[in-house]
């Protein structure tokens, strides 16, 4: 039988052992703030050299010159004279970059579209009718593991099915509705598009999934009550409570397609203009100002995308 | 409410199942055309079935030295994978209490998740590069690149990681009970103790989530490696490479490689995890026990 003594001694030996040991320890103690720091620093270290450097150094460069094949460290609007030649001078038609970003834009556009509507409905089905825990996880999951997989891989996917001689079009030449393949299946807007949603749907189902479960359900049951139609508590009721993940969703969704040059560059068969595109071809043919200019100009236009985002939330907050 | 299932379920169901299949039928497509015999070409109907185009990957007949490039992703995915948990951790750690920079962390890694990856490439090419000028200008004119895949090419990884890795451990904690932690420090733990032998067993399932987002994201990595990894490629940008050379099932079999790493490792983790649930469900709490 231990004594009470022992088990002090052993939950707590400096107790025991006098004031003197306790108090050498109380000085070899770190402050917690200095914790802290040992903890976060690492973590911040490596954002501060792998990103925040990095962004200063695309808005320095931006402004330096260039020739056929180096950088040279001098004051220049070049970068951003040369993206775009020719705006004012082509007016009213819109210049080559002027039409690479509304392209851009449209495809956003429609990715986000889709991407809301499937993310919303899937994101509904888990949240609101999938009752038990274990299935609520393992269907998650099924949706989630094609994110661990790899992005390139997805889209080649659709070769077999989309090509000339994919399955759509010898199905559809079998069924007689067509006579000769259809081409814009493949390499197209179309593909980079289906592609685009079939890859990032996740990203919208994450969050709106997420503010889903926290919605107390005696809410919606108490809009069942007070005789709302089922369309009513959808719209007056769990839509504005899962605006949070639905802004959140398509932040990520929108970021991702305008800074997009590899979906855009394999499903588009590298034939499709777009932001993130320019980028790279301006670092294949070494233009690095011209490419960093791209790619500020490309950072102000989604950082303008996101503060409206995230203003209408607020505003809708409010009122 | 009411009895049995609404119509609305059977709706939402058919509608769940048709994404599962647009997420998953086209990958087992290219499985399966992977298996194409040798005289098979890039689409269905197969011609026989073989493993021909795999056998062909591994012999090195290859257009690319794909062995090298599994090598180096691999290793690149394992210092990823251990790099991001011992951060997060941490980080999720110094989280739990007020310190300075706290936001501009946090800020920072949102940032990293949303900023396109191309323009975080580029900022990394250029900073190696600049780097790379400085030396040759003031300390070694022979000096070649500082760029590679262990120096850009690991930062760029992370810059992808690390987000993923602090969400996760802000969502550990969110429903952690800081009393057990308490509770160990009152019966005379040191703060290493009780993280080792309180914190770390019940946050273990979800710690290998995080090395499971570390290892994947990284294995898959295209657009953060297309300016900054060097001279060397990745089996991804291999694979990118390819898509617009080659007219022949070898693309399908080196996915349905690389896919199968992807497989095996989700599996181990989610297993693990599966495995470890179980065990702090059957002995978590003795709560209540050897009282009587």
């Amino acid at each position: 039988m231990d004594t009470s003594e022992d088990i002090l001694q052993q939950a707590s030996p400096d107790l025991i052992r006098g004031s003197d040991t306790a108090r050498a320890a109380k000085a070899a103690r770190l402050s917690p703030s200095f914790i802290s720091w040992l903890q976060a620093g690492p973590m911040m270290l490596v954002f501060l050299v792998f990103f925040l450097i990095p962004l200063v150094f695309v808005v320095i460069v931006s402004f330096w010159d260039y020739n056929e094949y180096q950088l040279l460290p001098a004051f220049s609007g070049r970068g951003y004279t040369d993206t775009f030649e020719g705006c004012i001078a082509q007016l009213p038609d819109l210049c080559t970059i002027g039409r690479t970003y509304l392209k851009t834009l449209k495809l956003c556009f429609l990715v986000w579209a889709i991407t809301l509507f499937i993310g919303f409905w899937v994101a509904y089905f888990l949240a609101f009718h999938v009752k038990s825990k274990t299935w609520q996880m393992g269907l998650s999951l099924l949706c989630t593991i094609p994110f661990w997989t790899s992005n390139v891989i997805r889209m080649i996917a659709w070769i077999p099915l989309l090509g000339r001689n994919g399955l759509v079009n010898s199905g559809l030449m079998k069924t007689g509705l067509i006579n000769h393949p259809v081409e814009w299946l493949l390499f197209s807007e179309f593909s980079v598009v289906l592609a685009l949603v079939h890859l990032f749907t996740f990203f919208m189902v994450v969050p709106i999934f997420n503010s889903m479960v926290r919605i107390d359900k005696s809410l919606i049951e108490a809009a069942y009550d007070a005789g709302a139609t089922g369309f009513q508590t959808l719209v007056n009721v769990i839509i504005p409570l899962a605006k949070p993940g639905i802004v959140i969703g398509s932040i990520f969704v929108i970021t991702i397609v305008m800074g997009d040059f590899i979906t855009i560059g394999v499903m588009g068969g590298q034939q499709i203009a777009a932001a993130g595109k320019i980028i790279e071809t301006r670092v294949n043919a070494l233009q690095f100002p011209a490419a960093a200019a791209n790619a500020v100009i490309l950072l102000a236009i989604t950082f303008l995308i996101i503060t409206m985002m995230s203003r209408i939330v607020d505003i809708k907050k409010e009122l | 409410m009411k009895e049995g299932r609404p119509r609305s379920f059977y709706v939402l169901a058919i509608f769940f199942a048709a994404y599962v299949l647009f997420l998953y039928g086209p990958m087992i497509a290219i499985y399966v055309l992977s298996f194409q015999g040798p005289q098979g070409g890039l689409t269905f109907p197969m011609n026989g079935v073989s493993t021909f185009w795999i056998a062909k990957l591994f012999q090195g007949t290859g257009i690319v030295d794909l062995g090298a490039a599994f090598r180096r992703s691999l290793l690149l995915g394992i210092i990823v994978m251990i790099v991001t948990v011992v951060l997060s951790v941490a980080a999720g750690m110094a989280f739990r209490r007020k310190f300075k920079a706290q936001s501009i962390l946090f800020y920072s890694a949102i940032a990293s998740l949303i900023v396109p990856s191309i323009i975080t490439s580029l900022g990394i090419s250029l900073e190696f590069r600049i780097i790379d000028d400085l030396v040759k200008a003031h300390w070694n004119e022979n000096f070649e690149t500082s760029m590679g895949l262990l120096t850009s090419g690991l930062g760029a990884h992370l810059t992808w990681t690390l987000p993923f890795g602090l969400l996760i451990m802000f969502a550990i904690f969110n429903r952690f009970d800081p009393r057990l932690e308490e509770a160990a420090r009152d019966l005379g733990a040191t703060p290493w103790q009780t993280f080792r032998h309180v914190v770390l067993p019940i946050i273990l399932p979800s710690v290998i989530g995080i090395g499971l987002f570390g290892f994947t994201l990284s294995w898959d990595e295209l657009a953060r490696s297309s300016q900054a990894i060097g001279a060397v490629n990745t089996l991804p940008l291999d694979l990118q490479g390819l898509t617009t050379t080659v007219t022949n099932p070898d693309i399908y079999a080196l996915g349905t490689v690389i896919s199968a790493v992807s497989f095996t490792v989700i599996a181990l983790a989610l297993g693990t995890i599966h495995v470890l649930n179980k065990r702090q469900a059957a002995k978590g709490s003795d709560a209540g026990k050897g009282l009587v």
